[in-house]
């Protein structure tokens, strides 16, 4: 699959070419307007909308009910796991994605790209599949459930199996950033640097690094954004313990579907404002990276 | 170039290598085969009942068929939206081409219960509709409209580049050449773009197949009717029945493996078109 839309550092927007300036190849007046309504209107419809309503939600009962649901001992204890499994699971994906670039990008070998498929294999699996394995290796009936078990070791239903399933729907983001941005650079410069005279180590600090210091934070960005929204894979191995496994995103469900609406859209909003939050990171970086470019 | 060179002067291919095929093993590769192996427990008779059980064709046409139709409008209203924000100047646009990736940063469970709300017969536009007679939420239209969601930023972000990176002396050499601005777009604009659209259609419709999380509040999962496939292995799974959720899993992987590869040659036909 390649390793298009769902990140790859893409340069901020500009006109690069102006068609509207000469007639010839400019759409007549009434074509553009039809073409901006109806796709700003999809726009609209489709993306502004939710959002929206995610707020509007939220707030509908006030701000005293909206508070009263994040700081509800359930809430809190979702948001410590979130935040625990974007913090075990990103670091780890990070030093994974310097690893694979490093390999991948500065050496020539066999089936390099294959191995570049699979590393992007977990993004083209449901995530809902991405759970089962965790069941099916660790689970009670799984091929490592019984010795689990007689160690008294819970993984599935428990934290460490909503940890591993967030590290694998989150596996791919930074390598796949900094594969191709490292592929691009090519290797002069670290071989300079090695040849008057420094380590391996200074060579990666001083020299590929702070080159591709823009690709790996937007690789982080969206690894940290999708490790704490993630839900399908999450949901397969939590079990659903109130207050013990239950990360952001599954307590958004188990609200939602105790009708109580007003709470859910609360923490969802939490949830919404990372979105945003995420969005605008992400676009900072993208004009950070275009400026250094040119 | 240093290629052809026997050795390398940059250290760490052993320590970086072996750390990637180990990580990558343990957490992908092995936990995957561990689907295959599983469904291998079942016989071949076993596992063609599991996959044909009515519910499970059910959902597998609704998956499929629903991921197509979504991927299909995103490609339509996906390819304007992308033309709006690479050739036209309107106010908002920055902010626009921002937050056509929301649906990658909106975890699914929230896009799922805000459509919901917005769908449902009491929501915004769910109470508009129903005046109609219309029902969006709980059926599979709400479905559809879920997946047109979470697919739209996959085609915006891949036909953008492409339509940026094209030269205006071509559509100038086609209007210069009598050609009308509708026949230049449609004969000269649209096949160099049918291999990113093509492309933008096939990772839509992937990730359509698999989605779970936005789907599965506004879906109203009523058998037969409403119930998608990973729902299906999410049912299963409930049930411990492990083998029975293995094999829809398993014959989920072949199908879009199957469809993946069927728009792959059509991309590889639009490429050679081309020349």
């Amino acid at each position: 699959m390649s390793a298009a839309a769902a990140g790859a550092l893409h340069a901020p927007l500009r006109t690069r070419h102006d068609h509207q300036a000469s007639p010839a190849t400019r759409e007549a007046r009434w074509v553009r307007i039809t073409l901006l309504t109806v796709s700003l209107g999809f726009f609209a419809l489709f993306l502004l909308l939710p959002l929206v309503a995610v707020f509007a939600e939220a707030l509908r009962k006030g701000w005293g009910v909206y508070f009263a649901a994040l700081v509800e001992p359930d809430a809190l204890s979702a948001i410590k796991l979130t935040l625990f499994a974007a913090a075990v699971s990103v670091p780890l994906n990070l030093l994974f994605g310097i690893s694979a670039a490093w390999a991948i990008a500065k050496f020539q070998f066999p089936g390099k790209q294959f191995l570049i498929t699979l590393i992007d294999l977990p993004f083209s699996v449901s995530p809902v599949v991405a759970g089962l394995v965790y069941v099916l290796v660790f689970g009670t009936q799984g091929w490592l459930g019984p010795w689990l078990q007689e160690h008294d070791l819970r993984i599935v239903f428990a934290v460490p199996g909503i940890v591993l399933a967030t590290v694998f729907v989150t596996f791919p983001f930074v390598a796949r950033e900094l594969i191709p941005l490292m592929e691009a650079q090519g290797r002069e410069e670290e071989e300079a640097a090695i040849v008057l005279g420094a380590t391996g180590w200074q060579a990666f600090w001083r020299v590929t690094l702070p080159n591709v210091k823009w690709g790996l934070l937007y690789g982080v960005i969206l690894c940290n954004a999708r490790a704490m929204g993630e839900f399908g894979a999450v949901s397969v191995v939590s079990g659903h313990i109130r207050g013990m496994t239950n990360t952001l995103p599954l307590h958004v469900e188990i609200l939602y579907n105790e009708y109580n609406f007003a709470a859910a859209f609360a923490v969802a909003s939490l949830l919404a404002l990372l979105a945003l939050v995420t969005l605008a990171l992400k676009t900072w970086v993208e004009l950070k990276s275009g400026e250094h470019a040119s | 170039m240093t290629s052809s060179r026997r050795f390398h002067v940059l250290p760490g291919f052993g320590l970086s290598l072996g750390f990637t095929l180990a990580y990558l093993s343990l957490i992908v590769l092995i936990p995957l085969s561990a689907v295959f192996l599983k469904s291998a427990t079942l016989t071949a008779t076993q596992f063609i009942e599991v996959i044909t059980a009515p519910r499970v064709v059910a959902s597998f046409k609704l998956s499929f068929g629903a991921s197509l139709a979504a991927a299909a409008i995103n490609a339509v209203f996906g390819l304007m939206l992308a033309w709006c924000l690479v050739r036209y100047r309107f106010p908002g646009k920055r902010l626009i081409d921002a937050l056509v990736d929301l649906p990658f940063a909106l975890p699914t469970a929230v896009a799922g219960i805000a459509l919901t709300a917005l769908y449902a017969p009491n929501g915004w536009i769910g109470a508009r509709l129903a005046e109609y007679g219309i029902k969006v939420a709980f059926t599979p239209t709400g479905i559809l409209i879920a997946l047109i969601f979470i697919g739209l930023p996959f085609i915006v972000r891949t036909v953008q580049p492409i339509l940026d990176d094209l030269e205006p002396e071509l559509e100038e050499a086609a209007a210069s050449l009598g050609a009308h601005r509708w026949q230049t777009v449609r004969q000269v604009v649209l096949p160099l773009l049918a291999p990113a659209l093509l492309t933008g259609f096939a990772l839509a419709f992937a990730r359509a197949v698999g989605e779970y999380g936005s789907v599965i509040f506004i879906a109203g999962n009523m058998p037969l009717v409403s119930e998608i496939a990973p729902l299906m292995i999410v049912t299963r799974l409930e049930q411990y029945d492990y083998a029975g959720a293995t094999a829809i899993a398993a014959a989920m992987l072949v199908i879009s493996f199957l469809l993946l590869l069927a728009i792959n040659v059509l991309q590889g036909w639009s490429k050679k078109g081309k020349r």
